[in-house]
């Protein structure tokens, strides 16, 4: 088996070579215009991304399990999360609170606890969230008109959890109370009627298509050309391209069109994805959704070419990447954390993230059904960026290497 | 077993010899936790509010005013029509709008009820489902205040006292939940990735035809070459707990030799990866997109970001294969609640049968001799 592998690979390389050698005869001795000699270099770059079948298949699978985790596994709402009772009063009021309690879907019934030092146990070791506490005369004051008490220990080290796991117990103990003593609707009260605009069900699923989106169309435009590029120069073959009659810039070129429409295909598979599968709605136009898809992968690309520019190491341009490109893109983008909520400086950071702009506009266009009247302004800061980073890696491409 | 120390030297050389790596892996993720840990930040703040006030009453002023007196809202703009509000709804100039209706306080005062519209930008729901909550709650207030000033003493119903606590973070403060977790994703990229892509290398480049001819026997290059990224993971993490004590005040109740021993254990697990992937890729860029791919799923999967109770029991499956999830949970146990040897007894053992089974796995598909 080794055997093999090894004459695979050997076979590998000679057909590497081989091509090379190719195109650079074809190159040498027709002298055909540039747009063909482009064509077959854009086919050359085909050929090494369809070789290698592993990196393909997760290019394409990795945006359709995001979005599938996003959707199913990924959300906020808490269900069953496990609860414990210390019960002091083992009485019919106590046991029937505890009924309702685990028979809600927020909770289940975790383990009684016989003392509150168990609670502490139970924390630590990460059994339960929250304990519920009765005192011994629970339920006797309130049926004589007395105000009574009762304690809700929640883990507050995820403090949102905590808040949320109290908030749902209150109205239900809220709901059993008023049940026990129905009471009149209090006089003098503002009802408020709530209106969820654009995503009535609150699935969190409309939120994350349009940064899953983001996130790949970063991943293939920006890191995968990074490092193609960088492969070149690290391999060497880089030194064989230039000495072709073909201009740099076209080299370039060439190297991107392919991830280009790699990344085209993953817009593709997400949206469809979102709609199909998930009921994500697209009210805007199409063609202005697709037309600003494409403007940021050609920001994400101009990223890419930018830092393959300036490393010739592989290694060092996916760190790069990963931790200036792809990081911020997720963390700082308004894709999973509301920006508004971050500290100043680092609102003032999220400015300079394409991916942020790409977020707000994606947002307007498919949930909000905007036009190009509402998302101008990201569109230009886009285009802007864009021309900022073609400028900046042209001053800083070096025809000679070494 | 003598030639290991040459190799660990060999590589040490050979991943500071580029001036770019040292502060990538030092510095880079020292930023990165300054910056997530402000970042991650789930609470909803600075909710951008819009008036339509039609009423113009003392009442309506009055409920306006408690609004903005709130922590949560920011009032961006009034205006005489829904129609406007909505508009700048769609703009992102406001996340909610308020409109009153012009017999507010006449309805209020004679009919006792009085009915207002609350619209909210619902796209992320999170954030749309607290808001409103906040709202409802500065409403729950003035409902108190109103029915006392002109109620004319209306009993207030015999109520049960709800009294909540939060231990271990009573402050509430986020970045104490989130800290701890951040670490662990530092630590993991340093091991998976670099580890993997560092024999990768050496095969792509062809050099390891050169350490397949030499006398290196197969276990030991294995050592010699995870060993310095074990290392570097540990001294990173170590890095990490002090930006951690002296920026966001983590408490450290439980043993911090508990959470070396854990990081040591889990590392080996993560390194046992990046070997695993090494074995079955032919170049960096193939080793990286592999590694990529299990990192986001393990990552999203962990209860990091958002807690495993709410995922459907299928997913909460997968989590327990997952070995991000229990290092993150361990930092937590620990750092923050004090959990000791015992409590977490069961994350050794599933982490220990992982790290055998992985670097079994990796070194059986390794072959020395291609």
């Amino acid at each position: 088996m080794c055997l093999c592998v090894q004459k695979t690979r050997a076979k590998h390389l000679c057909e590497y070579v081989f091509e090379r050698k190719q195109d650079y005869k074809i190159f040498k001795i027709n002298p055909m215009g540039m747009n063909k000699k482009l064509a077959i270099f854009i086919r050359k770059e085909f050929y090494h991304i369809l070789r290698d079948r592993r990196t393909l298949l997760i290019l394409l699978g990795m945006p359709a399990v995001l979005v599938l985790l996003f959707g199913f596994a990924i959300s906020n709402e808490i269900k069953n999360a496990d609860i414990g009772l210390l019960d002091y009063a083992q009485n019919d009021q106590s046991q029937r609170l505890t009924q309702r309690l685990s028979a809600s879907e927020y909770f289940t019934l975790a383990l009684p606890l016989r003392s509150t030092q168990e609670i502490e146990e139970a924390f630590r070791t990460g059994s339960i969230k929250m304990a519920v506490v009765l005192p011994p005369e629970f339920g006797e004051e309130t049926a004589r008109g007395l105000p009574g008490s009762l304690q809700l220990i929640a883990d507050g080290t995820d403090p949102n959890t905590a808040t949320t796991l109290s908030n749902y117990a209150s109205a239900i103990i809220g709901d059993f109370l008023r049940e026990q003593a129905p009471l009149q609707q209090p006089p003098m009260a503002i009802q408020a009627e709530v209106r969820m605009l654009y995503n009535a069900g609150l699935k969190s699923v409309f939120m994350f298509v349009p940064g899953v989106m983001t996130v790949i169309l970063m991943l293939v435009s920006a890191m995968m050309t990074s490092i193609a590029i960088t492969r070149e120069k690290e391999v060497g073959t880089m030194e064989v391209l230039l000495a072709s009659p073909l201009p740099p810039a076209l080299i370039v070129i060439g190297k991107v069109i392919p991830y280009i429409l790699l990344a085209l295909v993953n817009t593709a598979v997400i949206l469809l994805l979102g709609t199909e599968v998930f009921g994500v709605p697209i009210r805007g136009n199409y063609a202005l959704l697709w037309a600003e898809c494409l403007l940021f992968v050609l920001t994400a690309l101009s990223l890419g070419i930018l830092i393959s520019t300036r490393t010739d190491s592989q290694q060092v341009a996916m760190l790069f990447s990963l931790m200036v490109l792809m990081l911020p893109t997720i963390m700082l983008s308004g894709f999973i954390f509301p920006i508004e909520s971050m500290p100043f400086p680092l609102q003032m950071v999220s400015n300079i993230i394409p991916a942020k702009w790409f977020i707000i506009i994606l947002k307007d266009v498919m949930l909000k059904g905007g036009g190009m009247e509402l998302v101008w302004q990201e569109t230009l800061i886009l285009l802007g960026m864009t021309v900022f980073f073609i400028a900046l890696s042209v001053r800083s491409f070096n025809i000679r290497l070494a | 077993m003598k030639t290991v120390p040459y190799i660990v030297q060999k590589e040490f050389r050979q991943i500071f010899r580029h001036r770019v790596m040292l502060p990538l892996i030092f510095l880079m993720p020292v930023i990165q936790l300054l910056v997530l840990a402000f970042a991650a930040d789930y609470e909803v703040d600075n909710v951008k509010l819009h008036i339509v006030d039609l009423d113009h009453s003392q009442a309506a002023r009055q409920l306006v005013g408690q609004f903005e007196a709130s922590e949560h809202f920011i009032l961006t703009g009034t205006s005489a029509s829904g129609k406007v509000a909505m508009n700048q709804v769609q703009q992102g100039d406001a996340d909610l709008y308020l409109e009153l209706p012009p017999d507010f306080q006449r309805q209020l005062l004679r009919e006792g009820n009085s009915q207002l519209q609350m619209a909210v930008d619902a796209i992320n729901g999170v954030k749309a489902g607290l808001s409103s909550a906040y709202a409802n709650a500065i409403i729950r207030d003035f409902n108190a205040a109103f029915r006392q000033n002109y109620g004319g003493g209306i009993a207030q119903p015999v109520a049960l006292q709800i009294e909540t606590a939060n231990w271990f973070n009573p402050e509430q403060n986020y970045q104490t939940f989130m800290v701890p977790g951040i670490l662990v994703i530092l630590v993991t990229l340093v091991g998976m990735f670099l580890a993997g892509m560092n024999i990768v290398k050496e095969k792509e480049i062809g050099t390891i035809e050169q350490i397949n001819v030499s006398p290196i026997r197969k276990h030991e290059f294995i050592i010699g070459k995870l060993l310095p990224f074990w290392i570097i993971a540990l001294v990173e993490l170590a890095i990490g707990l002090v930006v951690g004590k002296l920026v966001f005040h983590i408490p450290f109740v439980g043993s911090l030799w508990l959470i070396f021993g854990f990081a040591g254990l889990y590392l080996l697990v993560v390194l046992g990866f990046g070997l695993l992937i090494s074995t079955v890729t032919e170049t960096q860029q193939q080793a990286m997109f592999i590694a990529w791919f299990f990192l986001i799923i393990f990552i999203l999967m962990s209860g990091l970001f958002t807690p495993i109770e709410s995922m459907p029991p299928w997913a909460q499956d997968i989590t327990r294969v997952n070995p991000v999830a229990y290092f993150v949970d361990v930092m937590r146990l620990v750092l923050l609640k004090g959990s000791d040897v015992w409590d977490i007894r069961q994350h050794i053992v599933v982490m220990g049968g992982y790290a055998l089974a992985v670097n079994g796995l990796a070194v059986l598909n390794y072959r020395k001799v291609g």
